[in-house]
């Protein structure tokens, strides 16, 4: 029983002062300048690492998930009548909830273990200790630019994701099944508002991109520099990424629509 | 004994995961020379390295680098003297992957200077001269050999023109002809630029070739520090038997265990 609580607690111990280190570590790699800092180039290349190389996924994601939406949400609403209600349903559903959400579960997956395969990667073979060596500090060079990267590029991929599921849902919706335009775009038009669901989706997904990017860098930095700790800290990014996105979505759509 | 350190470690104690890699460690480096930190494995050489480097912080004790003590040293500070004064050469050669031959060698150049590009060009081209690459500029490291890319690796760290160059195992792994080559460019930078250089190696007769001291660590100590020569002549039984590579000696070469005889008769009563 004792050895039970030894553990419990010392296992506690270790989370906390792991949280501390993140914590720690994520307050000196906000702030620009510094040994070596990167520039503004280096954090454009980022960009088109994290955010132009996501683009693909997220696209086709989103079209897809857009269509299914219009065909489910179709089939439930034509039993009303209320089927000249799909754009809207299809648009909130994006802008508040699955955009934001898929999105930053597709970016993990995509760039969040990119990014730590790649930073371990570059522990592992000293490369961070060498630009240590010279008087650079790799948190200003190389994490700095990839977590603001990767907390610029979040939103945007969430934006095109709902824009492109809401064409997909007109696609299944207007061509395919044969519901009025004018409805589906009309209604739409008069139910979504900027503030309450366009802004809120995007605060969303701006959290989920620091805490997504926040987790992969620092699960990069952290990795023990071999082969299977790599190959451990990537699993991990996703894992707790995932875990995260979805945690913090209840938290903050209870905030937001303040119904608790 | 040495007059004049670039190096001093004071009373430095460090541990690694609950276990004692140096007690009271207490060693100075001359300027100007090459020595060579020498020593069974797992005896702490290249983490000696990464203490000097400031790259480790030591439990108890100092590390004072050209009068220069690291751990008075704010995190900016430690930079700065690191890129002031400091060299590494890793094992791996650490070239980054990203980056070809050229631009690894004007990395440090581009972000500590406000040099033009074409006086960076005219100095990656001196220093890759001087490692006999200055042909392989538009390589990238994925096309080097091991020996080319520690050759690299070695332009790089003398890009900012240190004042001390830390080799870490740099013979490992390498064919005759590149050692040979490593071997005569660490000799050469060290009579041409005047450098500190500390080599952590396990290639004694490489070591020996070019070192002006040896240093022997053993159990977290310092067993031995001389010149070569006088090592091999004076030094204790324990430091004879680490240049001469003999199997046996004060380090045993039989793992602590009961004695042989009973332990193959105490298998005989219990069937």
């Amino acid at each position: 029983m004792i050895r039970f609580v030894q553990r419990v607690g010392q296992h506690g111990v270790q989370t906390l002062t792991s949280l501390g280190r993140a914590t720690v570590f994520f307050a000196r790699s906000l702030l620009w300048g510094g040994p070596g800092s990167a520039g503004f180039g280096e954090f454009i290349k980022q960009i088109h690492a994290l955010g132009v190389r996501s683009l693909s996924i997220v696209i086709v994601a989103g079209f897809f998930v857009g269509m299914v939406l219009a065909l489910q949400g179709y089939s439930i609403l034509v039993s009303f009548g209320s089927e000249a209600a799909l754009g809207t349903m299809v648009a909130l559903t994006l802008l508040r909830e699955l955009g934001p959400v898929l999105t930053a579960l597709l970016f993990a997956g995509r760039a969040g273990s990119a990014l730590t395969a790649e930073i371990g990667l570059m522990k592992a073979t000293d490369q961070l200790s060498a630009m240590e060596m010279m008087g650079v500090d790799p948190l200003k060079r190389v994490i700095t630019p990839r977590l603001w990267a990767g907390i610029v590029a979040m939103p945007i991929l969430a934006a095109l994701f709902s824009v492109v599921g809401i064409w997909g849902g007109a696609f299944v919706a207007v061509d395919m099944i044969g519901i009025d335009d004018g409805a589906y775009w009309g209604n739409m038009q008069a139910a979504v508002v900027f503030y309450d669901d366009v802004i809120k989706g995007l605060i969303k997904s701006l959290v989920f991109g620091v805490v997504v990017t926040w987790i992969a860098v620092y699960q990069g930095f952290d990795a023990v520099p071999t082969a299977e700790g790599i190959g451990k800290s990537t699993t991990q990014t996703v894992v707790l990424s995932s875990l995260a996105v979805l945690g913090l979505d209840f938290v903050l759509t209870a905030a937001m629509l303040g119904g608790l | 004994m040495i007059t004049d350190p670039y190096v001093t470690i004071k009373g430095l104690t460090f541990y690694r995961s609950g276990r004692r890699i140096f007690d009271e460690l207490d060693v100075s480096f001359p300027r100007g020379k090459v020595t060579a930190i020498m020593g069974p494995s797992g005896t702490g050489k290249t983490t000696l390295l990464r203490l000097i480097g400031g790259q480790l912080v030591p439990e108890h004790g100092h590390v004072i680098v050209d009068g220069t003590r690291l751990d008075g040293l704010s995190r900016a500070q430690l930079f700065e003297l690191r890129r002031r004064k400091m060299g590494m050469l890793f094992q791996t050669g650490a070239l980054f992957t990203d980056l070809n031959v050229f631009d690894n060698i004007a990395f440090p150049l581009r972000v500590h200077t406000n040099l033009s590009e074409s006086m960076i060009r005219d100095l990656v081209l001196m220093k890759l001269e001087a490692v006999g690459l200055r042909g392989a500029r538009d390589l990238q490291p994925s096309e080097l050999s091991g020996g080319m890319a520690r050759r690299v690796a070695l332009a790089r760290s003398i890009a900012m023109d240190p004042e001390m160059i830390m080799y870490d195992e740099p013979f490992t792994g390498l064919d005759p002809i590149s050692m040979a080559m490593i071997v005569k460019l660490i000799k050469g930078l060290n009579e041409a630029l005047g450098l500190t250089s500390l080599l952590v190696s396990h290639d004694v007769e490489e070591s020996c070739a070019i070192a002006d001291y040896l240093c022997i660590l053993s159990g977290g100590k310092v067993i031995g520090f001389d010149t070569p020569d006088a090592l091999r002549q004076h030094g204790n039984a324990e430091v004879k038997q680490f240049l001469q590579g003999d199997a046996d000696g004060p380090v045993a070469f039989h793992y602590p265990a009961s004695d042989y005889r009973d332990d193959i008769l105490q298998g005989v009563t219990r069937s």
